[in-house]
């Protein structure tokens, strides 16, 4: 595993520590890395006598087993179930993770005591690994689980309308199977940590309690720490690191109806390293004017205090950079319908009434709903309480550290459109585009995605599906085969609006054809010609080959918009198995499921 | 001789280019499947080279390229088409073709060039093709309008003798389609012509060029008397009709003319056409094509900038060439006949030709057609198409001719001018009326100054000064190009201004206004304050010393600002 090495300068330790260090932190595999990492905050904690909990000091050889089943898209379930493991082992409990993905079905009947961490994804859908399980879970073959006890961990974002709906969805699923929740479930919005580390604590007290476990060191220091240890580095998400912007420029032409901007950060001692297929995130500073204008229909004062967690500050500044102030999410909808007393606001709020909650979601923002459901005198503590904190958007890393040391590059398409008379921007989009200043400093931590990483053998076949920014990761892939001289033919399928203007990353392209490091690419200009073109068009009218690289063990990658690409996608591969392998449909989507159990067919889609 | 081989060793020593020609299979090149790559806007070197003898240039936005290189995106690329229109004369209905492929595929704008053609800018690599294949169903082609063969034949749109026109015209596109190249390559890549069996081309395929073509391009021209509207002494080949009562008798042979030169490379030089004698009608033919078979067989092949024809005739003398010519010919040009020229620009406004048809000569700036604003050139050229019943004829100075029309129809048309603000665009200073500017930036590769963007703006200033001095009416021909290759004439400008590098131009004065005498070098690398400086003494002395009916060009050799040049050869001295 890849560190950046440390010396005096950039940590606390001696030069023969740093060198002992570094000599050892590179022999590492990243799942020893996390478990030392734990161990070590774990002790720290232990020491200070506060939060953190102590983690697999001990790993028990027998006692009590304990399943974590996880479900994960982006990694954030993976982090949760590894932190559930470390506790759990540090609480005698027999713990071990199993990926939905990789879980062996039959097995399922045997299980006796299971955590379930699962995400959402699309609109209400499982993660990719999970599909199989879900659906083996929810069908006719299910085994019955009278046996076994559960608790499940949702993790969801409360902006979209089936909040936590997996969560949801095997939480009741287990129950109607028998099997008997020990513990409450908790659906966790974007900031995750805090909410999914108190279950931790509840769910595995439980099973502590339950099955009569020895904790390997005195249960009574073991509290519930607020954060992640076993994943953080000096820098981490709950201490985001300030990056310098080395370059931001805009890559589409003149002319064009995009603005796609290729950011350049440096991590230059910060200790941040990634791999092709991780993705950054950022935390963005809103739109003054938006921010004021919000202020001013609300009737507050921008100067008056709140507070956020500890600390006080004014309201105008809580709004620039600690709340979430235009996305409409249903919680915030709720807190704010009580505070206004609003019965028709309330009305549309009510389970039942979806459809008319959809309606008016759609293409508002917060500032909408405090001028449809004003209120008189609520104070500013009172209104930041209605609002979420603002998540950190997170962005594909379109470079690798080999071809880029100690920088990291994104490509931002700026979200801009009309709705309801009125001009919206994308917080972060428009925070790159429009007020990044000079030297700027962008809130940076690395989220890290085992589900979306090139083939350990390089000289595997890769194809590659990327449209628009979509196309991001895929420019980390070859930067990163190139460096590692892998062998391994590269595909590549591009599109976007039109060649002249759009065609991204173009000269890179054309360098790594010329090369041969790309073997092929296709392209698809959806404006250039009368009929709309897009990428699936372009598989299918090479099914043969693709078909021909898939038996040849290519793997398939798609990235990008996930409301219409992906599934058009999905569907042209499933066309191309179909019709080119001689399979019925439930043969081709058998084929296809193979892939994704193999690791063969993965998205990294939004 | 056009099918003797030559030999590898021959070859290897011969520029770039003629290697390039001789693997082409006739001009075949890979440009079929250069046009099909999706990866670029462009196409390979080699073919870049081949498409010219199509009539299309590659080029790019050089407004842009340093933007886009930075953006990661290639250069803007698109292509130039340059359509052939012999001796400059087109239909109406050819008219509203240009007119829409330059709205549907190009950048918006025809641009009539200084020999009588149009051209298209701004067309995608991917909108070729189609654009090519149209301009070939409207009867128009674009075969030969470039490369190292022989060009578009220019010819005098002559409204005034409108009998001796069209004699004269058929001549022109005699001329023009006996010289135009053979191959079929051109139906195959644009007219999805089948294939000659096995792609291969015919060893016969061109009897009068042979497989490697000329060595440079050559270029023919037509000239009727008075008028010296196509500079015929700036062609490789030229021929002037002579007139004797009211017939046409034959015509003068011009042969060495050519402009094109290098910054600082004094072997390089414009030079002026001799005229070598006389042919009658049914024999011009058979002259044009024995001169270019001389071209052909003797140009200079290994240095492309040595290869025009005027070197070729300086190198081994205007004696050897006739006795060359004769030779081929197998009979002797007779005695130059008596010949006159008296001006080289155009007449503006109406005239009424001898067929009692009417003639309309408009000023277009720089010969860009295009809608400006509050001046909608191009919407009132189409709507003045749409009901023309004559034809358009395109004059060598960038102007354009509304001819024929009947005296039924000249009030309609005179109409639409006024509608269109196009009633008096002879309305200018005379400065303006006789200036040419080449393309320049942004689309051509080789400018080193801007020239079409620039020169309006310089005329602007220059004309405080005319009219101070009484000289706003007063033609002097101005020309200016963005660099040495000439392409506005710039050395036959009683004032000329050759681009060096943004914003600073070489001035020459002194040239002759019939065209027959080139300009010399008054001032190096100047800048547009240098310009003016050193042009409004000039001008004001011009106005208060000039004898009756002087010429600028010969003013500033009378009071030694500059030397005459007799010939090419001492263009430099
Ligand atoms: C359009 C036109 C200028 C205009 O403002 O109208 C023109 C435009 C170009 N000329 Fe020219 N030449 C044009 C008349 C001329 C003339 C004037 C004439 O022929 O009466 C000359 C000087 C006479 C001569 O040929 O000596 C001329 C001498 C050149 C040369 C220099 C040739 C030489 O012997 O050195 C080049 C460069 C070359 O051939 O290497 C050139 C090359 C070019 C190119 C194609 C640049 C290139 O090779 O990439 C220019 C395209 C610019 C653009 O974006 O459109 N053009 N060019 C004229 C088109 C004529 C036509 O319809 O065929
Ligand atoms: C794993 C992952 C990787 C990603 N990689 C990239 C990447 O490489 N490049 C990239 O640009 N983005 C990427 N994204 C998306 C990115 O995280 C942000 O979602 C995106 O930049 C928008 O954020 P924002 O703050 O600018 O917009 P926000 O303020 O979050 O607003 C976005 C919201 O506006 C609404 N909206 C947008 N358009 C319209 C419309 N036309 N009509 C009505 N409502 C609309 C939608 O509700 C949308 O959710 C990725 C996302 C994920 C999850
Ligand atoms: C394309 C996409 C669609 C999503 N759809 C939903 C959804 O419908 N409901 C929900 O609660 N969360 C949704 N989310 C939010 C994720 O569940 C959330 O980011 C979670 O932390 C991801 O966890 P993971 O990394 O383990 O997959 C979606 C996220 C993405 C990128
Ligand atoms: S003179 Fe030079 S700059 Fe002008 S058009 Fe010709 S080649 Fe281009």
């Amino acid at each position: 595993m890849q560190f950046p090495s440390l010396d005096r300068n950039n940590s606390p330790l001696s030069e023969e520590q740093a060198r002992l260090f570094n000599q050892f932190a590179g022999s590492l595999s990243p799942e020893q890395a996390s478990w030392i990492s734990g161990y070590l905050a774990g002790v720290r904690a232990v020491a200070h006598g506060s939060g953190g909990g102590v983690h697999a000091v001990s790993a028990p050889v027998h006692g009590p087993e304990l399943t974590i089943l996880v479900g994960s898209q982006t990694g954030n379930s993976d982090k949760v179930a590894e932190e559930a493991k470390a506790r759990a082992l540090a609480k005698g409990l027999k713990a071990t993770v199993k990926s939905m993905g990789d879980y062996k079905l039959p097995q399922l009947k045997n299980e006796k005591n299971v955590l379930v961490v699962i995400s959402t994804q699309g609109e209400g859908d499982p993660p990719d690994n999970a599909k199989e399980f879900y659906e083996f879970l929810h069908g006719k073959r299910a085994p019955k689980l009278e046996q076994a006890k559960f608790s499940v961990l949702g993790l969801g974002d409360s902006s979209y309308t089936y909040f936590c709906k997996m969560g949801i969805d095997f939480d009741r699923r287990l129950e109607e199977l028998g099997a008997t929740r020990i513990y409450p479930r908790v659906d966790c919005d974007v900031d995750y940590e805090e909410a999914a580390s108190s279950w931790m604590e509840g769910a595995l007290g439980e099973f502590v309690q339950a099955l009569g476990a020895t904790s390997s060191v005195s249960a009574s220091v073991v509290t519930a720490p607020s954060g992640f240890a076993s994943t953080e580095g000096v820098y981490s998400k709950r201490n985001p690191f300030p990056a310098e912007v080395l370059e931001n420029l805009v890559l589409n032409g003149r002319g064009s109806s995009k603005e796609t901007r290729h950011i350049e950060l440096s991590l230059e001692n910060s200790g941040l390293t990634y791999e092709p297929g991780d993705a950054v995130g950022v935390f963005p500073v809103n739109c003054p004017e938006v921010v004021d204008r919000l202020i001013g229909a609300v009737g507050l004062g921008a100067g008056d205090m709140v507070t956020v967690g500890d600390a006080q500050m004014p309201l105008r500044e809580a709004l620039l950079t600690r709340y979430e102030v235009t996305t409409l999410t249903r919680p915030m909808m709720q807190k704010y319908a009580a505070l206004v007393g609003s019965k028709k606001l309330a009305g549309i709020l009510k389970e039942d009434a979806l459809p008319s909650f959809i309606e008016y979601v759609n293409g508002r923002e917060i500032i909408d709903l405090v001028e449809d459901y004003p209120g008189k005198g609520m104070t500013a503590i009172e209104f930041a309480q209605t609002l979420r904190k603002l998540p950190p958007r997170l962005y594909s890393i379109a470079s690798s550290l080999a071809a880029h040391p100690e920088e990291v590059h994104l490509t931002v398409v700026a979200v801009r459109y009309q709705s309801h008379g009125r001009d919206r921007k994308g917080v972060c989009s428009t925070y790159f585009a429009d007020r990044l200043g000079e030297d700027a400093r962008v809130p940076v931590f690395i989220e890290h995605n085992k589900n979306f990483k090139l083939p350990a053998d390089s000289t595997a076949p890769i194809m590659m599906v990327g449209p628009g920014t979509g196309v991001a990761p895929f420019r980390a892939f070859l930067e990163d085969r190139e460096a590692a001289g892998a062998t391994g033919r590269n595909w590549l399928f591009f599109g976007d609006q039109h060649f002249e203007t759009d065609f991204m990353y173009q000269v890179e392209w054309q360098n790594y054809l010329k090369r041969g490091l790309l073997t092929r690419i296709d392209l698809a200009f959806s404006r250039d010609q009368k009929e709309k073109v897009y990428v699936q068009h372009r598989m299918l009218e090479q099914q043969k080959d693709v078909y021909a690289w898939l038996e040849e063990g290519a793997s398939f990658y798609v990235c990008g918009d996930e409301k219409r690409m992906a599934h058009d996608v999905h569907a042209a591969l499933l066309e191309i198995v179909r019709v080119q392998g001689g399979k019925t449909a439930e043969q081709a989507e058998e084929y296809v499921k193979a892939l994704q159990r193999e690791k063969r067919y993965q998205r990294d889609v939004y | 001789m056009s099918t003797t081989p030559v030999s590898p060793e021959e070859l290897a020593k011969r520029a770039e280019v003629e290697r390039i020609k001789d693997k082409s299979r006739f001009l075949r090149g890979t440009i079929t499947e250069g046009l099909a790559d999706p990866v670029t806007g462009a196409i390979s070197e080699s073919d870049g080279i081949l498409t010219k003898f199509h009539g299309t240039y590659q080029q790019d936005d050089r407004d842009l390229r340093d933007e886009r290189r930075k953006q990661k995106l290639e250069p803007l690329y698109s292509f130039m088409i340059r359509v052939r229109v012999p001796g400059g004369v087109c239909t109406p209905a050819q008219w509203l073709e240009m007119d829409r492929l330059a709205t549907t595929y190009a950048n918006h704008t025809i641009r009539l060039t200084t020999r009588q053609a149009f051209q298209l800018h701004g067309v995608l690599k991917r909108n070729l093709k189609t654009t090519i294949a149209e301009i070939n169903h409207a009867l128009m082609d674009t075969i030969a309008a470039c490369g190292d063969v022989n060009r578009n034949v220019m010819c005098n749109p002559n409204p005034y003798q409108s009998h001796l026109h069209a004699e004269v015209y058929e001549v022109t596109k005699a001329i023009s389609d006996h010289l135009t190249p053979r191959t079929r390559a051109y139906h195959e890549i644009w007219l999805d012509g089948e294939k000659v069996a096995g792609g291969e081309a015919k060893d016969n395929e061109e009897p009068i060029y042979g497989k490697h073509y000329l060595p440079r391009k050559f270029k023919t021209a037509v000239a009727v008397p008075p008028s010296n509207d196509v500079d015929i002494f700036a062609n490789d080949l030229g021929f002037i009709a002579v007139e004797e009562d009211g017939k046409l008798a034959g015509f003068n042979v011009t042969v060495g003319g050519g402009l094109g030169m290098t910054h600082s490379e004094p072997a390089t030089y414009p030079r002026l056409a001799d005229v070598i004698g006389f042919t009658p009608t049914d024999k011009v033919l058979q002259v044009a094509e024995e001169i270019v078979k001389i071209q052909r067989d003797f140009g200079d092949r290994v240095n492309r900038k040595h290869a025009r024809f005027k070197y070729t005739i300086d190198d081994r003398g205007i004696a050897w060439f006739k006795e060359e010519l004769n030779q081929r010919l197998g009979w002797k040009l007779g005695k130059v006949r008596p010949y006159a020229f008296d001006h080289s620009g155009d007449r503006y406004g109406w005239v009424e030709g001898t067929n009692k048809r009417w003639h309309l000569t408009l000023f277009i700036q720089n010969g860009r057609v295009k809608d400006m604003e509050g001046y909608p050139l191009m919407t009132g050229l189409r709507e003045i198409a749409k009901i023309h019943d004559g034809d358009f004829r395109l004059t060598a100075n960038q102007n354009l001719i509304i001819g024929n029309v009947s005296a039924k129809k000249k009030p309609a048309i005179e109409k639409l001018l006024k509608k269109y603000g196009m009633q008096d665009t002879d309305q200018q200073s005379a400065l303006r009326l006789n200036a040419m500017a080449c393309v320049a930036f942004p689309t051509c590769g080789l400018a080193m100054a801007e020239s079409e963007r620039y020169l309006p703006g310089l005329i602007t200033k220059l004309e405080k000064v005319l009219e101070e001095e009484g000289l706003r009416d007063e033609p002097i021909l101005i020309r200016m190009t963005g660099c040495p290759n000439g392409c506005a004439r710039p050395y036959l400008g009683e004032i000329g201004f050759v681009g060096k590098a943004p914003g600073r131009y070489n001035l020459y004065l002194g040239a002759g206004f019939r065209g027959d005498r080139l300009n010399k070098l008054y001032r190096e690398n100047v800048n547009e304050q240098q310009i003016l400086e050193e042009l409004t003494p000039i001008l004001r002395r011009y106005a208060k010393e000039r004898e009756a009916g002087e010429r600028f060009g010969d003013f500033v050799i009378r009071k030694k600002y500059v030397k005459a040049v007799k010939e090419g050869k001492d263009f430099h001295a």
